[in-house]
């Protein structure tokens, strides 16, 4: 069903938890629909310094989670609000058709997160 | 790594025995017993024998009564759609339950869009139906009643006989689909009192793609496949006569195997239940814990989704199921245990342990070992904290992202 890289990242997760004193959290998803993702970020020098993520859901939204983190750590803030879900599922090898709708929400998390920044900035959101 | 298979409500696998049965008519007397020479006409007589047998393990009066299908889902399809075809002059109602599987509950939905009514009686937050409801939802113009006997999901067993003694006083045919329950209780059409009941192989060690609907003499029932007038015009084509015969070896089995396998399975199950109630915190034991299929332990653990658990449990050898709407193929959590009174969020950490014929002890035992652990690592990830509930969560942090459900079921 899952691609190698989708079964390593979800049996492996890649930066779980949750960052104290966060500069930015964004938190997507919807229970009823079984995924919720909740990030944070820690910028520092207009980069992402730090990330972690905490996640309910099925396999691909712990695969897609764990990977958009190891995408945006050390990027700039453009550059990590130019990742998008579907290159985040591209990064995994792709993932099954019916789960590109509910379970791939990691990109979304992500400029959530950052919104909350810029805006904690008193910088207009994109 | 050795293997464990917790999934026998899904499918299980053919015995040695089936399967020798079965080889000989794929390979030497494969003849059509429409055929008037001697290689069809032994097909024939093993047919009839099959079903002699199977009519006799279900206590049908006539092997008659017994019409061959491909499988479960047609043999529910056949007693639904065949009734409602030869009564609609008599009536338009359809009385069923809330919890019932997808192979009954599609074909009332196609009926309701040409003109049918169905009363869908509730299950309680046990699983269970209430006999007494069934009774009070039928009417004049109702034609038939149809209440699973056991339940796939929580493996709750209904009160058949009750339900079926009050359709039968008031004139109304009685299906039930008997597919879970074949070699993990008694089943006899009489005692039950049913009109019709549907069983499938491969639920009790039989070939896949090969079932059965008993049907009492004398309920008017149309086909819904026509041809050739094979199964007395009630099921048209070439009979599948490797798989009948397969059918017939796997119930003969299943039966003489019966009291042993529901004693000993019974006893495992309340090992596996009191081993998890017992190391995990925050688990509910779903269904009636008495009136349930042997062999099937649900529970829901809170704060982590299902596909995730099975996800775990897989790499370590492990084979279940779970009612969460990310490892069904409608995307929708189980209708069953929503039916229940219980949330999607519940749903969606549900896991299902079926036991079955090679089921032990020191299997059971592993389970219990391995499953506090992933149950605790997934936790540990989720974003929910122990006491808040996912619509607390996302209150304190943010919008709810709209249901993706409805935009993909729109594609």
């Amino acid at each position: 069903m899952y691609s190698d890289k989708v079964m390593d990242h979800f049996s492996n997760p890649r930066n779980v938890g949750e960052i104290e004193g966060a500069d930015g959290e964004g938190t997507v998803g919807n229970p009823t629909c079984g995924d919720v993702m909740k990030l944070t970020v820690k910028i520092e020098e207009n980069r992402i310094a730090d990330v972690k993520f905490k996640t309910f859901g099925c396999g691909a939204a712990v695969a897609t989670s764990s990977m958009v983190t190891e995408m945006v750590k050390g990027k700039t803030i453009d550059e990590a609000l130019a990742i998008s879900n579907k290159a985040v599922a591209d990064a995994l090898d792709g993932l099954p058709p019916q789960k590109m709708h509910c379970s791939n929400l990691a990109a979304d998390a992500l400029h959530k997160a950052i919104d909350d920044y810029l805006e904690k900035q008193g910088a207009p959101t994109k | 790594m050795n293997k464990i298979y917790f999934d026998h409500s899904a499918t299980t696998p053919v015995l040695p025995e089936v399967a020798e049965a079965m080889a000989e008519f794929l390979v030497d007397n494969y003849g059509n017993p429409s055929s008037v020479y001697e290689t069809g006409q032994a097909a024939k007589r093993a047919l009839q024998e099959a079903r002699e047998s199977i009519a006799t393990v279900l206590g049908a009066a006539d092997p008659k009564e017994i019409i061959f299908t491909a499988g479960g889902s047609e043999a529910d399809n056949l007693a639904i759609k065949g009734v409602a075809d030869a009564k609609r002059k008599r009536g338009d109602h359809i009385v069923t339950s809330t919890i019932e599987h997808p192979a009954v509950i599609e074909p009332l939905k196609h009926l309701e869009k040409s003109g049918f009514r169905v009363t869908y009686v509730p299950a309680d937050h046990q699983g269970l139906v209430d006999p007494a409801a069934v009774a009070d939802a039928i009417t004049e113009k109702t034609l038939l009643v149809t209440v699973m006997l056991a339940n796939n999901v929580v493996g709750t067993i209904q009160d058949i006989k009750g339900m079926a003694a009050a359709a039968r006083a008031k004139g109304v045919a009685f299906h039930t689909d008997a597919v879970q329950s074949v070699g993990n209780m008694p089943i006899d059409v009489n005692d039950l009192g049913v009109d019709m009941l549907s069983i499938s192989g491969h639920k009790f060690h039989g070939p896949k793609g090969v079932g059965a609907l008993y049907v009492r003499q004398g309920t008017r029932l149309n086909p819904i496949i026509h041809g050739g007038g094979q199964e007395r015009g009630k099921r048209a084509g070439t009979e599948n006569v490797p798989g009948i015969i397969g059918l017939a070896r796997a119930l003969e089995v299943a039966e003489r195997e019966r009291q042993e396998k529901t004693q000993r399975l019974t006893v495992l199950r309340e090992r596996l239940v009191k081993g998890v109630l017992g190391s995990i915190p925050d688990v509910t034991y779903l269904g009636d814990p008495r009136r349930r299929l042997p062999g099937n332990a649900c529970f829901s653990f809170k704060y982590i989704e299902g596909e995730a658990l099975i996800l775990h449990l897989d790499m370590l050898g492990v084979a279940a199921s779970s009612g969460s709407a990310c490892s069904s193929r409608s995307l929708e959590p189980s209708h069953v245990i929503l039916a229940m009174g219980y949330s999607a969020v519940d749903a969606h950490g549900s896991l299902r342990i079926t036991m079955g014929r090679s089921s032990t002890a020191a299997e059971v035992d592993e389970l219990i070992q391995i499953l506090p652990g992933i149950v605790a690592r997934l936790r540990e990830m989720s974003p929910f904290k122990t006491g808040e509930t996912p619509e607390m969560f996302l209150a304190e942090h943010g919008e709810e992202t709209p249901d993706h459900h409805q935009e993909h079921n729109e594609q």
